[in-house]
């Protein structure tokens, strides 16, 4: 009875005991193998195709190849920017380990300067995972050699070979054009596409590259590679080429846009070329520029610095978004105001060296006794028109300067302008809550008080007193209307008229900046803006930033206008001195190329070179005294 | 028809056909992981599967008797060498698992999971049976266990200290040890995994927190099992073709010719190949627990049922780990992964259970 529950323990029962439980041991083998022989259909059969893209996309790397970007020619098809080869590297920062290794093994091999490192490291940090940070372009074949020789132990490292922006002109279109530059971390989430996180794409950052971006972008091709798991590529699968983004015509004539550049000299001004036919931009230039080359190519914090401390400001385009009293370059547009209001324009003024307007007296530069209005115009007279202002009143005349383009917002490509002001009484009262007063009146005539205005209108004023048109400026082929201005036939003459004298009449206040051209001569008009108020000091020396504006428009041939222009010449000391001089060369280029060559080169030999020239060696002595600061500072 | 000599007719030779066709599909898929090469796995594999086929025949020949009478000198002596690899490791300054023989690498540990099979086989056929319910039946046994599978996991190698218990713990249960002692064991071993957990080193910590969540460190410690799941599934059911496989040759399979052998295979081959993979398995072990089951003297009964649990447990943790189901814990799978001396254990277990079927073939049946 005691066996019952625990039977005795013989060698029978632990044979049946063993039996038993071996095969309890080969039932639980046989249950873990049909386990694992069901794990293995589900992997295979149910998660095969998710696995097989895994598969697929371990071992295929698509990459995208940064399309050409297209082309920006004149108007003769000559290139303004264009794309050269370019042998680059980049740093893709998520794929970065050990940075500080790569980077010192990275400068040793490029011989890269503090600048540039000083430019990743900060790219860098504004990098976000996968955004491309160029560490150098334009590398010759030796130093990239060098890199593919090294990339196994430089994880992060992408070289290529591709395009780079080109700009032959350099810094003559750097207003122009604009730059591009690598997409920043904000377009690349706002966009969203790989595109933007391909090593060498570019976007257009300012300017026309900006304008024109999604036009001149292009398409970009694709290459699919097999690659191993450590980034080797075994076989190219397919590649599908890229394509190149459209070109942009622009009514810019490239020579012209050049010369205009280097004419303007260590100047700070601009200068801007209308064809009066048609309102084609022909030249658009502010001085002094910077070189989108070295833009697009990722700028130094040194050089950038350079370029924002330069009094001379070549980071803001004046042509549109510099502003200046107009000064005496407004006369002939107030002779067509005074006209069109029933002043005969055979009347005449006498200058006795100012105009009394109640107790004050208002200057004149001169004693200039009996004029006309084409005379007047002729010796820049600043009494008659003072005359002509009291008389009529400025209301009378700003509606007049306004369709003359003052003070309007021109529908141009890729530009930003600040547009300035023409007063009236209802500015005033909105603006300053005072009424207009008559001496309001005789500073706006000659183009100082609250009247301001960019180049851009200056050379549209010009333009349309030439042609009698309402001319709109135009960089690309647009359509305007480009109707007739309603003035008289009789007004147009005798502004045309006075701006002759100024230029080939005796005595005319441009009259050293004759064409040197047989049978096509200039008209034009000079002004003189004060930088200073008005009466305090002479504005003719001293400190370089308190010297007056130096202004000019004007027009060629006199008898059958084509070529409008504005010249400013920022601190030059008068528009006669400063400005019509160089209108005077660029007339001569455009109708004689040698004889304007002449007259450049002899000056760039006496400012030291090319524009190119004058800025590497500013940039070098720049960081030549970055480097060892004034001495005499320390105390 | 014509008469089989008896010698010619003692060679066990479906055993070795299987044998064959495991290591044989082994040494194709090695081949391709060479990139279509003998050079250097395949051809190195191949001609080591035959000294050990040998190897094995020779020990099938051996009479029972000599394991019984050498079982736990034997033992005694592995552990030693067990303990002179932990010494010189401490010497060197850094774990060690093997010790230099000059031609060849040996691992103890891998001779260990073979003796503590054979020596808790001779303790269970010494104690009388009355005895087998006692503490007498247990002590013993767990120390003999115990030793040798801590200074394993010193080494620190996981994989193997659970391969040397699991052998010695099914000698003990077909044995015939009470039941409900293993059942509460487990109890207890489930309760105390937390503790045991922080017990491990942090690579094996990592290891195993990976195992659950795979998906949390693709590109770190759980790319392999990532990489292994993403071969085995994407060759589908009949596999990318000899040859063609991406993951193993484009290098995203780590390890795709040792532990990760069966991904390499299961991506060229696909689950046609790993199942007729399993079935050649299937028959290996249904092999052994029929020798086991008829085996003549109780020690060969013990001997062929841990051994053959020995040979399963590779398998089973190979497997489970390249599918995804167990943590990476480097154990290679048996007769298919390129490495000598998983090989050697696997063959000395297959000789030794062959030995055992020959036992059985002669003379009677007893048990004592």
């Amino acid at each position: 009875m005691f066996g019952k529950k625990s039977p005795p323990i013989t060698e029978a029962w632990r044979g049946f005991t063993f039996t038993r439980r071996a095969l309890v041991v080969g039932g639980a083998q046989a249950a873990v193998g049909v386990a694992l022989a069901a794990r293995m259909a589900y992997i295979s059969v149910i998660d095969n195709e998710r696995y097989v893209l895994e598969s697929e996309s371990n071992r295929v790397n698509l990459t995208l190849v940064p399309p050409r970007r297209g082309w920006i020619v004149d108007r003769n098809g000559k290139a303004l920017a264009n794309n050269r080869v370019s042998l680059r590297v980049d740093i893709i920062p998520d794929r970065l380990h050990n940075k500080e290794n790569v980077l010192g093994q990275l400068r040793t091999l490029l011989r890269l300067d503090k600048d540039a490192m000083e430019r990743i490291e900060r790219d860098l940090k504004a990098a976000s995972g996968f955004q491309p940070v160029a560490v150098a372009e334009d590398m010759t074949e030796q130093e990239y050699s060098s890199i593919l020789v090294h990339l196994p132990e430089l994880p992060g490292v992408a070289p290529q070979r591709g395009f780079a922006r080109n700009y032959p002109t350099g810094a003559a279109v750097g207003h122009l054009i604009g730059y591009v530059g690598a997409p920043t971390a904000e377009e690349y989430e706002k966009a969203k596409d790989p595109l933007y996180i391909t090593p060498g794409y570019k976007t257009g950052k300012d300017g026309l590259e900006k304008y024109f971006q999604q036009m001149l972008r292009g398409k970009p091709g694709a290459k699919r590679v097999e690659v191993t798991a450590r980034g080797k590529v075994v076989r190219e699968l397919s590649t599908q080429p890229d394509v190149q983004g459209k070109t942009v015509h622009l009514t810019i004539d490239a020579d012209l846009q050049d010369y205009v550049a280097r004419r303007m000299g260590p100047e700070s001004g601009a200068a801007v070329v209308i064809d009066t036919h048609t309102g084609d931009i022909l030249a658009f230039v502010s001085m002094p520029s910077f070189d989108p080359n070295s833009f697009s190519d990722g700028i130094s914090n040194s050089e950038y610095s350079w370029l924002r401390a330069d009094d001379h400001q070549p980071l803001i385009n004046k042509a549109t978004r510099g502003l200046y009293p107009p000064g005496s370059t407004l006369k002939p547009m107030a002779a067509i105001a005074a006209i069109e209001h029933g002043i005969d324009p055979g009347e005449r003024h006498t200058c006795i060296g100012g105009y009394r307007l109640g107790s004050r007296f208002f200057r004149c530069l001169g004693t200039h006794g009996s004029l006309d209005m084409p005379h007047a115009i002729m010796k820049s007279c600043n009494s008659y028109f003072y005359w002509v202002a009291h008389r009529l009143g400025y209301d009378a005349i700003a509606p007049t300067a306004k369709m003359m383009g003052l003070g309007e917002e021109f529908q141009l490509a890729g530009s930003n302008q600040r547009f300035g002001t023409i007063p009236d009484s209802a500015w005033k009262m909105k603006k300053y809550n005072q009424p207009w007063s008559a001496s309001d009146s005789l500073n706006a005539v000659i183009g100082q008080g609250y009247v301001s205005v960019n180049p851009l209108q200056l050379a549209v004023m010009a333009s349309r007193i030439a042609s009698g048109r309402r001319l709109y400026p135009r960089l690309v082929n647009r359509q305007f209307a480009n109707e007739a201005l309603p003035f008289s036939a009789e007004a147009l003459a005798t502004a045309r008229e006075g701006m002759d004298l100024v230029v080939n009449g005796p005595g005319g206040t441009a009259g050293r900046s004759r064409l040197p051209l047989d049978g096509i001569a200039m008209a034009g008009k000079t002004g003189t803006a004060q930088v200073r108020g008005l009466n305090t000091g002479n504005g003719k020396g001293g400190t370089w930033r308190f010297r007056d504006h130096g202004l000019f428009i004007g027009f060629a041939p006199v008898d059958n206008p084509r070529y409008a222009i504005s010249v400013i010449i920022e601190h030059g000391m008068g528009g006669s001195r400063a400005a019509a001089p160089v209108a005077k060369d660029v007339f001569t280029f455009i109708y004689d190329r040698e004889k304007g060559m002449e007259a450049l080169e002899t000056f760039e030999a006496g400012w030291g070179g090319t524009i190119k020239e004058r800025m590497d060696r500013n940039y070098a002595a720049w960081k030549a005294g970055i480097a060892a600061p004034d001495p005499g500072l320390a105390q | 028809m014509i008469p089989v000599p008896p010698a010619i007719q003692r060679f066990p030779w479906k055993l070795m056909a299987l044998l064959t066709a495991i290591c044989g599909f082994g040494l194709l898929v090695l081949y391709s992981a060479a990139g279509g090469n003998l050079s250097p796995w395949a051809w190195q594999q191949g001609v080591r599967f035959l000294v050990f086929l040998g190897l094995a025949l020779v020990i099938g020949r051996l009479p029972l008797r000599l394991f019984e009478d050498f079982a736990y000198i034997g033992y005694i002596g592995v552990l030693a060498l067990l303990m002179a690899v932990e010494l010189l490791g401490f010497v060197g300054g850094g774990s060690q698992r093997w010790l230099n023989l000059g031609f060849m690498n040996l691992q103890p540990s891998e001779l260990m999971k073979v003796a503590i099979v054979i020596a808790l086989a001779r303790f269970y056929t010494q104690l009388p049976p009355g005895n087998t319910r006692t503490f007498t039946a247990l002590w013993p046994a767990l120390l003999a266990i115990g030793v040798p599978a801590a200074l394993v996991m010193l080494q620190p190698d996981l994989g193997t200290a659970l391969a040397i218990s699991i052998g010695g713990v099914v000698v003990m249960f077909v044995a015939g040890l009470p039941f409900w002692w293993f059942g509460s064991a487990a109890g207890a071993g489930v309760a105390a995994l937390p503790i045991l957990f922080s017990m491990l080193h942090d690579y094996q910590q990592k290891r195993v927190l990976i195992f659950l969540d795979p998906e949390s460190d693709p590109l770190g410690a759980g790319y392999h099992i990532s990489q292994s799941k993403i071969a085995i599934g994407s060759g589908g059911i009949g596999g990318k073709g000899f040859l063609n496989g991406s993951q193993s040759h484009l290098d995203y399979l780590p390890e795709g010719h040792t532990d990760f052998i069966f991904a390499t295979m299961a991506e060229e081959w696909g689950l046609i190949g790993g199942l007729a993979l399993l079935f050649a398995f299937f028959l290996l072990l249904r092999w052994g627990t029929r020798v086991a089951l008829r085996a003549r003297t109780r020690f060969g009964q013990l001997t062929a049922a841990g051994l053959t649990m020995t040979i399963f447990f590779y398998i089973a943790i190979n497997l489970s780990m390249v599918m995804g189901m167990a943590p990476v814990v480097g154990i290679p799978l048996p007769l298919f992964s390129y490495g000598g001396s998983s090989m050697l254990t696997i063959m000395t277990c297959v000789g030794i259970i062959l030995a055992i079927e020959n036992d059985s073939k002669t003379g009677t049946r007893r048990f004592h």
